[in-house]
């Protein structure tokens, strides 16, 4: 990321000092052209998280706003529930493989790419596509490659891999790992992307120091290669694991939580609870939740990376 | 570079052969969807009922293309009447913010910058019943001016990141030149950095085009059935034809086809956004 450095920073504090002492209607240009935008973000998004967490403390339920204080009676009900249970657990889960997936695959592909191969443009493409893609048309398609009758199943019988066949979306048991197939297929080429930038970013000199010193190709690949990836892998979870978190279009279209609440979520049971059962107080509570999953994985994220900017 | 060297350097010291094989392997994952979507949105209705999704078509048709686009023909329109005004409105916004946040840089602006990106990362349930409400109260709940206008304002913190990162790489000594000269800040804006944009733009056009393009949980909230963009529609599509396989395949296709003709054309700047994102230009 590109950053002032610190000779510019002062000659930009020397900028500034310039125009100090005679007020203009200049020096406020700055603050109003960004004004707008501050105060957008700070209703939309800071004073709507407030009225959320307000509402998770009513009774709220029925179209009618009804602000009876109900303390922290929500929370404490919901992690009573049944299907809140389920949700966490499947979101647990499901975040877990996703993960795992992204980064085998992603990683995989990346050093598979890093080998100077021709075509590796076109390999690159490939990988990158489904990015582009929404979700919804994802969960369309691979709704239909894991319909037990029709998809990948007769695919399956046809190379005689019949061991690999699976009620995938038809059953409780395996209907999750058929949503993170969908997911790892999609989402897997931003970690091929950020660690082959990576792989990239390792220069020559390194690998051939450590020749000379006589150390063995696999050996740097665990000893130098996988130690540098660490930062890129770090990275790589907290933007895939806050995304994991938030899935919702893969799971409307694909399963809609279902069977039973095999796949449902946290983002799908607020939406439920609000806009189906108008069980706001309910809802803004699992918003709340929800939202303190996220943050927890990406306040510390986010202060380490502007930490690191101002660093360097 | 030669083959030896290639080999020599590669950190497993796999042949050629092995790594061409695990690069298939995984380009077919990649493919097998898009191969199943097209060859069966060129099927006929008889046949897709028949136990053979995997072969081509005998009687290859446009039919279901035909039904899909009637369907969906309206929600298209929808969706393009959506991203056309929600992109360039964020993208000016995140421009100016961008100059702002990289070039006038004021007390406590890295807070205002960090409180600003927290925002990208909110799951936005959190904010979905206060926008549903302060929408009806204003009178844009229902259509797409609403949707314009939350895309607009939740695409404030990725476009504002791109282009502050973006204009960070622009030698102040120009703006100092020009402030000399008696430049105004906005005609800075106006005459030196706003010509020079235009990566940054490309960028951040293509992001929230993208973006907004497959958007589901705003667009299923905000929308009515009449308004829908072609996400929500593509998803009413299996609800409401659920064993035609080929039409809802079809659907897919033409939901898919803006988002992958401008990755297709303009690919490395849909990277680099989406880069971005993860704070690490």
């Amino acid at each position: 990321m590109a950053v002032a450095t610190p000779a510019t920073a002062t000659r930009e504090r020397s900028l500034r000092g310039r125009s100090l002492g005679s007020f203009s209607w200049d020096r406020l240009t700055p603050f109003l052209l960004i004004a707008p935008s501050i105060i957008l973000i700070a209703i939309f998004v800071y004073a709507f998280i407030g009225y959320t967490a307000f509402v998770s403390t009513t009774t709220w339920y029925g179209i009618v706003p009804d602000y009876t204080s109900a303390g922290l009676t929500q929370y404490t009900d919901l992690f009573g529930l049944p299907r809140f249970q389920a949700d966490i657990q499947n979101t647990v889960q499901f975040t877990v493989l996703f993960l795992a997936g992204c980064i085998l695959l992603g990683f995989g592909a990346a050093v598979l790419l890093d080998q100077h191969v021709r075509g590796t443009i076109i390999f690159q493409n490939i990988f990158l596509f489904p990015l582009a893609i929404a979700f919804v048309v994802t969960g369309t398609v691979w709704r239909w490659m894991l319909n037990p009758n029709f998809g990948i199943n007769l695919l399956l019988d046809q190379l005689h891999l019949y061991f690999l066949e699976s009620p995938w979306l038809a059953d409780t048991r395996t209907a999750l790992y058929g949503v993170v197939i969908a997911a790892v297929w999609q989402m897997s080429g931003f970690c091929m992307a950020m660690f082959l930038a990576g792989l990239r970013a390792i220069p020559d000199e390194l690998r051939e120091a450590a020749r000379v010193d006589g150390a063995s190709e696999g050996r740097i690949f665990v000893r130098v290669i996988l130690p540098l990836m660490r930062p890129i892998t770090l990275s790589a979870v907290i933007i895939l694991g806050h995304i994991s978190l938030k899935i919702f279009d893969l799971v409307v279209v694909m399963t809609f939580g279902g069977p039973g609440f095999a796949t449902d979520m946290p983002s799908l049971y607020m939406w439920v609870a609000v806009f189906r059962q108008n069980l706001y107080g309910r809802g803004a509570a699992i918003a709340m939740v929800l939202l303190l999953m996220v943050a927890l994985l990406i306040v510390p994220y986010l202060i380490w990376s502007l930490r690191q900017e101002t660093e360097r | 570079m030669s083959t030896a060297q290639a080999a020599r350097r590669s950190p497993f010291r796999a042949s050629r052969v092995i790594t061409y094989a695990l690069l298939l392997i995984v380009a077919v994952f990649y493919l097998l969807p898009i191969y199943v979507m097209a060859v069966t949105a060129f099927k006929s209705f008889s046949e897709v009922s028949h136990t053979t999704p995997w072969q081509l078509p005998s009687m290859p048709t446009v039919e279901a293309f035909g039904n899909a686009f009637a369907t969906l023909a309206p929600s298209f329109f929808n969706s393009v009447l959506l991203v056309v005004p929600a992109t360039l409105l964020s993208a000016l916004l995140g421009s100016l913010n961008g100059y702002v946040l990289s070039k006038w840089r004021f007390r406590g602006a890295d807070l205002v910058f960090t409180l600003l990106l927290f925002g990208m990362f909110i799951p936005y349930q959190s904010i979905l019943l206060p926008l549903v409400l302060v929408l009806q109260k204003i009178e844009l709940y229902g259509g797409i001016p609403g949707l314009i206008l939350t895309h607009v304002v939740y695409g404030i913190p990725i476009t504002t990141l791109i282009f502050r990162n973006y204009y960070a790489a622009i030698p102040t000594e120009v703006i100092e030149a020009a402030r000399i000269d008696g430049a105004s800040v906005l005609g800075i804006y106006r005459h030196i950095m706003f010509p020079i944009s235009m990566p940054g733009f490309v960028v951040v056009l293509i992001w929230q085009f993208t973006s907004i393009w497959n958007e589901f949980l705003f667009a299923v909230t905000l929308t009515l059935p009449d308004q829908w963009p072609i996400t929500v529609a593509l998803n009413g599509l299996a609800g409401s034809l659920l064993a035609h396989y080929e039409i809802q395949m079809a659907g897919a296709l033409l939901a898919a086809l803006p988002p992958l003709v401008i990755y297709i054309v303009l690919g490395r700047y849909f990277i680099r956004g989406l880069l971005a994102g993860a704070l690490k230009g």
